[in-house]
């Protein structure tokens, strides 16, 4: 019984982080991207500088009527969404926030390979939403997504691998275990790697081209209305936190810090978190978007040599202090 | 999978088919729904669809493999075919022709011949991995045999030289294509010179 009510509280757990944290980080690109405009952001909904505005917002989706387009493959464009969004939360459950059994969902032999596998599986879904919807900037979208997915998938793996390298295993709570401080400088190049080529797996801005407003109004998630809407835009948001989640775990040290009291290691990681969190939110308003062949030409020209680069350094100096 | 980490008990004191564990029931069920799903990926009329129920198929296998406690085969197989193989097929699809709703000029006249040669594919290897992994069982509630490390250990140094033949033959996939995909042909660069 005892161990029943220990999985279900964390599932419990993991699952109010899942609905928390990318509410947080939504509210947080208002208000960042606000005032890095020169203006103020919502300001009314709830109060005090508009911390309910994206309540409001969700309250607002679930009112609008769910459209599905007449011609439209009615049952996948209705599943896509759930695809989009599920990887994220079991990528959550694998997320360690501090050091011991009590503070990860679920400790994962392989877990490098169980979130790089299962966020991939993620893209699925905006490839559903794409193909189903009927719709040639939906198919464009669709289209766009796949070649990004394919061209950085590759990047992301090989960074990943370099950690792995290091660390000497492929444990998510291992790697970070295993983390000492001068790793920062011998990784940074794979972190930078890795980091953007996440971004570009979410399709967040710089290399949001499959959603690119001006040109295919809103790639695959066009014909979308109401919660079905919300909820990619939710998938979005959760990709963010799983992405900065992932980042500090695999390279800034996790629950490392350089003054940690003992059991206040979780602290670190949501800092390092939020931080990166706010680097997303950051680029988002100071780039302009990447062209589609620029977009490739970066991820095959550019981060998979570095990633190799960062791969034959890591083994290089592994051999070395060995 | 591992064959030398797969606990081996002689066949006759290994545990009977009679009484069967919620892993085996389990297993058994997975298979069905895997090969269920295959079934439909093989006789829907919708191109997409199939993609998709394929998803499904090889999704079950990744399943199956958890159920063996190949933990790091799973993972491989998700990350591999669930996350690039399908993104692949359906970039393809997409990039051609992938009307919604039915297309019957999809279908093959070599059916029946494709039917034989996957009966007689599944049959010869059903009769292979039973046959070698008959006496062996794997102990579910031991030491996991599939982690990470015991499959690199195996991988790395009891069948190193298949999987060095393998990367070269991958190798040179990789390169023919690029071969392929940059023959010029003479009309080609002609109209070429033209514009």
């Amino acid at each position: 019984m005892n161990d029943v009510l220990d999985v279900a509280l964390r599932l419990i757990v993991v699952f109010a982080v899942f609905l928390v944290l990318p509410l947080v980080v939504g509210q947080t690109e208002h208000k960042v991207m606000a005032h890095m405009q020169g203006r103020l952001g919502p300001m009314y909904a709830g109060g005090f500088h508009g911390w309910a505005q994206l309540v409001a917002d969700g309250v607002k989706f679930a009112q609008k009527e769910d459209v599905v387009p007449a011609g439209a493959d009615r049952r996948i464009f209705q599943l896509a969404p759930a695809v989009a969004l599920l990887p994220y939360l079991l990528v959550l459950l694998a997320i360690p926030i501090g050091p011991g059994e009590g503070a990860v969902g679920q400790v994962i032999d392989a877990g490098v390979f169980f979130v790089l596998a299962v966020m991939g599986v993620g893209v699925l879904g905006s490839l559903m939403a794409g193909w189903a919807s009927a719709n040639k900037f939906s198919l464009l979208g669709g289209l766009r997504t796949a070649a990004q997915l394919l061209a950085y998938e590759l990047p992301m793996l090989l960074a990943a691998a370099s950690v792995a390298m290091a660390a000497g295993t492929v444990s998510l709570p291992g790697i970070v275990e295993a983390f000492e401080w001068w790793w920062l400088p011998w990784q940074i190049v794979g972190a930078l790697v890795f980091f953007t080529a996440g971004l570009a797996e979410l399709q967040r801005p710089p290399f949001d081209m499959p959603v690119a407003d001006s040109e295919i109004i809103f790639g695959a998630y066009t014909e979308y209305t109401g919660l079905r809407f919300a909820l990619f835009l939710l998938a979005e948001y959760a990709g963010i936190v799983v992405l900065c989640f992932l980042t500090t775990v695999l390279f800034l040290g996790g629950w490392h810090g350089p003054l940690g009291a003992e059991g206040l290691g979780w602290v670190w990681t949501l800092l390092k978190t939020a931080v990166l969190a706010f680097v997303v939110i950051w680029l988002r308003v100071s780039y302009p978007r990447l062209r589609e062949d620029q977009l490739q030409k970066l991820a095959w020209t550019a981060l998979i040599p570095l990633a190799l680069a960062q791969i034959a350094l890591t083994g290089i100096v592994k051999v070395a202090i060995q | 999978m591992t064959p030398a980490a797969t606990v081996a008990a002689a066949a006759t004191n290994g545990p009977g088919f009679l009484s069967p564990t919620g892993v085996e029931i389990a297993f058994l069920l997975v298979g069905l729904a895997t090969f269920g799903a295959a079934l439909v990926t093989v006789t829907t009329k919708q191109l997409v669809h199939a993609a998709l129920w394929l998803v499904v198929a090889l999704g079950g296998i990744a399943v199956e493999y958890l159920l063996l406690t190949a933990e790091f085969i799973a993972w491989v197989q998700v990350l591999i075919y669930l996350g690039s193989v399908i993104v692949l097929l359906l970039f393809g699809l997409m990039l051609t022709k992938a009307p919604i709703g039915r297309s019957p000029d999809a279908d093959s006249g070599n059916r029946w011949i494709a039917l034989g040669v996957a009966v007689v594919a599944a049959a010869s290897l059903v009769w292979v991995v039973v046959d070698a992994f008959r006496t062996t069982w794997i102990d579910l509630d031991g030491p996991v045999q599939g982690s990470t490390k015991v499959s690199g250990e195996i991988l790395f140094q009891h069948w190193v030289l298949p999987f060095e033949a393998l990367s070269v033959l991958l190798l040179a996939a990789l390169i023919g294509a690029i071969v392929l995909s940059r023959r010029n042909d003479p009309a080609d660069a002609r109209d070429k010179g033209k514009r």
